[in-house]
């Protein structure tokens, strides 16, 4: 395992067959790590696709995207009590989501 | 002495709040305006909700909210504001609302005046708001009906889930007459359908909205299975000595009083006369009209209106008896002389025997 | 990504609990809503849902949705859900909150179904503060319809219906709805916010949050007015869209908070329990117990053909209406079957007033009575109208020193006199109506003492005005008895 100061404080999970490729979060990433994927999905949207690194966990891209659940934004888990995130740990291992 | 003396329209009030009417909503409009003040006194004092809307739409819609919620919910209205009530009328008979609707009617069209008239029949008995529903009708004739058949008017709502509408004319309503009521008050169970802002209620869904053709489609058979029910269970009618009546006077309301005070004195005359008062204007009493036909040679149709509920007198009977008219409008009543004169008329044409046949030939 | 990874993030920011799973609308697209990509009703619809998560309110809260592009609320938020006629969603939730003060009922509406066909709705709740929450959707165009003009497109802009843009001289101006409001005493919180930027998406997030929290803490009316982006019918990009709602909707409708009263409003109480069943009869006062027992022994010798018809005619404030109800009650209290009508028509508010009573032994057929046995008449157009209608060998009481000689009649009995001179003379002309009572009560000699005075006592609440009435009657009976004298003199 990493070291935690090295890792990336945010993760982002797109629902592939939720987004509809409006391009919003694309737009509203402060650190600019969203962008569009090249194939289309099952409904024939381009869909919004994390770079892979830099997300800060901020969670503005889950509030700009319209839908419900097309973006799930994750936080990383600090062990130590001094995170002050107000993460509620126990919610992990969201692999119901579809990422890419 | 264990009645007492009170308006129509104050008994419809007092009945429903004893059958369990927990919100009223309403807009002042003579000749019901006293059930909005009625109700405006009992209501908060039973523990429920009186609230005079800004509209008849608004008052409508409350009535929606309220039914959706669950609760034995009624407005009161007279023909213009009837009117404006369609829409939610359409809106609640489409989502499977129960609810009671007073109509005491007056003259229209337009503003008209406030005179009593029968001219609301079409808008309440053949659905006056969009698509294909209908809303039961019953037709009290007095005030102790008034108080009757608004207990029966909830029972009705909530066992076919669809507004019922009281119809009765600016008389009825104003009128004072001795009345008895149930001793004892109802607490309605809460339908199961109700939204009402608990855990057992939240997947719950009150809408009128079938965007699926076929969905629509099942849904209005649906209605359409409960309007056949209610054709075949409700009807409701008063034969006044009919058993062997050659002349048939029909009118509701309070055109069957009339009725019944004229048949008496033809009778004296030595005319066999017989009065059939439809209570339920929806579900017609068809089946009244065609087993009177077997004895009948003549139906009078007595209406405060331009031949509305005549035409639905015409349906019944399909051509197999001849049905004479009479009607005053504007405020105007067809007088108990005025009915006697027109039924000894009637009498006189129609009266010495003559085939079915030849008869109808003679109406061609 | 590795599982091994992803177990050391948590969730921050995920489909909140108040959306249900999938939606239901179709076979098809269950794990999508109907919105059109970068829609902001998606948005909104979140920030709501997030309020219901946060707030712990999924089971309490009752969601009165649109017409609109927003009718399908009942399909994405799990809670109970009331779809609405247009415009009427504030009616509708008036009436569930009324009734269920507990639930947290929310209306959602947008700038057509809110701001014009249903003005009157939304101003009125507003206006009566009812403890609701309003999310309202201001996109400046009816979308759904396919993009017609609404209250409040902007100035010069372009929508099928105003294909030239909105002019001030045929289309007036965008209405200010949050403004209008905000001119009201009740509501308790107001605010517009936007969707223009992640800046206005955040205070937007929170404005949501409020709106619905004034309710579950019982505050009052409470409004937010978004303003949206619709990029399909502006025919933009939906980053486009977004940056016009900043750049140039908010200069029309500037964000701000209009209306704030939540640090005064005073929590509502919920309204207590109803009494018991057993106690709705008497509150009514329709208990037999309280019904008085009535004088019908008094009547056990009355003629099964007694059927007096009255017609009582006069001016408004004459007290004709009164006499007739004294008559009436009094019948009832007898053990008589007995109607009273008020006439009816443009008389009701000046002019000539009449009412129609029967007393009968037997059950009254019509009410109506067009053969009087009885006429009252208060006043000369009065007897002109009725005189001719008396049945032969009944009674006119006419109030008047003479009576018209062509009105006269050979069949019928009359008693003129001026009675209300008579009621003056007593202590107020407007005994007049109690006056001719005596007397008609007198020359029909059918009902019992006992019943008028519990019919009087029943009717007229002043004691003052019992004692006067009282002595009117007496007065009435002995006019009679008088005039009996007279004609046998003359005799």
């Amino acid at each position: 395992m990493r070291d935690a100061e090295k890792r990336d404080r945010g993760l982002l999970r797109v629902d592939v067959d939720e987004c509809k490729g409006c391009g919003l979060c694309v737009e509203a990433c402060p650190p600019k790590v969203i962008g569009m994927s090249e194939r289309l999905n099952h409904y024939g949207y381009r869909t919004a696709t994390y770079a892979g690194a830099g997300c800060t966990g901020c969670g503005i891209c889950f509030m700009v995207c319209p839908e419900p659940g097309a973006i799930t934004v994750l936080r990383i888990v600090h062990r130590n009590a001094d995170e002050g995130h107000g993460v509620e740990p126990a919610i992990v291992g969201a692999s119901e989501c579809a990422s890419n | 002495m264990r009645k007492q003396l009170m308006k129509g329209n104050e008994a419809i009030v007092r009945s429903a709040i004893l059958s369990g009417c927990r919100a009223f909503y309403g807009y002042p409009i003579t000749p019901a305006s006293e059930i909005t003040e009625t109700a405006a006194l009992y209501m908060p004092r039973a523990g429920g909700v009186f609230l005079q809307a800004e509209s008849e739409v608004a008052a409508i819609n409350m009535l929606y909210g309220a039914a959706s919620a669950g609760v034995r919910a009624m407005t009161s209205s007279s023909g213009p504001g009837i009117s404006l009530m369609q829409e939610g009328i359409s809106y609640m008979a489409g989502a499977e609302l129960p609810c009671v609707i007073a109509d005491i009617t007056r003259g229209g069209p337009g503003l008209g005046n406030i005179a009593a008239e029968q001219g609301d029949y079409h808008q309440v008995v053949k659905g006056g708001g969009h698509g294909n529903y209908r809303t039961i009708v019953l037709a009290p004739h007095s005030v102790q009906e008034m108080a009757d058949l608004t207990a029966l008017a909830f029972e009705l709502a909530d066992r076919y889930r669809n507004p019922v509408v009281l119809l009765a004319d600016g008389f009825i309503g104003q009128m004072m007459e001795p009345v008895e009521f149930p001793q004892t008050a109802i607490a309605p169970r809460q339908p199961e359908y109700a939204v009402t802002g608990t855990e057992e209620t939240r997947g719950n869904l009150v809408t009128s909205l079938h965007l699926d053709i076929d969905d629509l489609e099942a849904h209005q058979g649906h209605l359409e299975a409960k309007y056949r029910r209610a054709e075949k269970c409700e009807v409701r009618a008063e034969e006044w000595r009919t058993d062997d009546a050659e002349i048939v006077l029909t009118g509701y309301g309070i055109m069957g009083r009339i009725l019944k005070a004229v048949a008496a004195e033809a009778r004296a005359g030595g005319l066999k006369v017989g009065v059939l008062r439809p209570i339920t204007l929806y579900p017609f009493p068809k089946l009244h009209f065609k087993r009177l036909a077997e004895r009948a040679r003549v139906f009078v149709v007595v209406e405060m209106s331009n031949g509305q509920m005549l035409e639905d007198v015409r349906l019944a009977l399909n051509g197999v008896r001849p049905v004479e008219f009479l009607s005053r409008v504007g405020g105007n009543v067809p007088s108990h002389e005025e009915v006697l004169g027109f039924v000894r008329e009637q009498a006189r044409r129609t009266l010495p025997a003559r085939e079915p046949e030849e008869e109808r030939m003679a109406n061609v | 990504m590795s599982s091994e990874m992803a177990s050391e993030y948590a969730v921050s920011h995920g489909k909140a609990k108040a959306f249900y799973e999938r939606y239901e609308r179709k076979e098809e697209l269950q794990h999508q809503t109907h919105f059109c990509p970068g829609c902001g009703h998606g948005q909104v619809h979140k920030m709501l849902a997030k309020a219901i998560d946060e707030l712990g309110i999924q089971n309490r809260t009752i969601l009165v949705g649109p017409v609109g592009c927003g009718v399908f609320t009942y399909n994405y938020f799990d809670v109970g859900n009331i779809s609405a006629a247009h415009g009427r969603a504030p009616a509708v939730a008036t009436g569930v909150k009324r009734s269920r003060p507990e639930s947290i009922v929310i209306g959602y509406q947008g700038d057509g179904d809110l701001a014009a066909i249903g003005s009157a709705e939304i101003l009125h709740a507003a206006n009566r503060g009812e403890n609701i929450t309003v999310i309202f959707v201001n996109n400046a165009i009816y979308s759904m319809t396919g993009g017609q003009s609404a209250p409040t497109t902007l100035l010069g802009q372009k929508t099928t219906t105003t294909p030239d843009g909105r002019h001030t001289a045929t289309e007036g101006y965008p209405l200010h709805v949050s403004e209008l409001l905000a001119t009201l005493e009740a509501p308790v919180y107001i605010e517009r916010v936007g969707l223009g930027d992640n800046k206005q998406i955040a205070q937007a997030t929170r404005a949501v949050r409020r709106t619905v929290e004034n309710q579950v803490r019982g505050l009052g009316f409470s409004m937010v007015e978004v303003l949206s982006p619709c990029p399909t019918i502006f025919k933009m990009t939906p980053v486009e869209a977004q940056r016009w709602v900043r750049d140039v909707m908010e200069k029309t409708f500037p964000l701000g908070v209009f209306r704030d009263r939540t640090k005064d409003a005073q929590p509502r109480q919920l309204p207590e329990a109803g009494p018991a069943l057993e106690e709705i009869p008497r509150i009514l006062g329709v208990d037999i117990e309280g019904l008085p027992e009535g004088n019908a022994h008094a009547m056990e010798h009355a003629a099964e053909e007694l059927d007096l018809r009255v017609r009582v005619a006069g001016f408004g404030g004459q007290g004709v209406l009164l006499l007739g109800e004294v008559l009436a009650e009094a019948g009832l209290d007898a053990g008589l079957e007995v109607s009273w009508l008020p006439s009816y028509g443009p008389e009701i508010r000046s002019g000539t007033s009449n009412c129609h009573v029967r007393l009968a032994r037997q059950p009254i057929d019509s009410p109506l009575v067009t053969q009087p046995t009885v006429l009252v008449a208060m006043n000369e157009p009065s007897l002109r109208k009725f005189h001719s209608s008396v049945r032969p060998g009944g009674w006119i009481l006419y109030n008047g020193e003479t009576f018209p000689s062509d009105c006269g009649r050979e069949d019928v009995h009359v008693l003129a006199h001026s009675f209300t001179r008579v009621a003056d003379e007593l202590g107020d002309a407007r005994a007049g109506n109690m006056v001719m009572l005596g007397a008609l009560l007198e020359i029909t000699a059918v009902l019992p003492e006992a019943s008028i005075d519990a019919a009087l006592r029943r009717l007229v609440k002043s004691p003052k005005w019992v004692a006067l009435d009282e002595r009117a009657l007496a007065r009435g009976r002995e006019l009679y008895r008088e005039s009996l004298q007279e004609v046998g003199h003359e005799s």
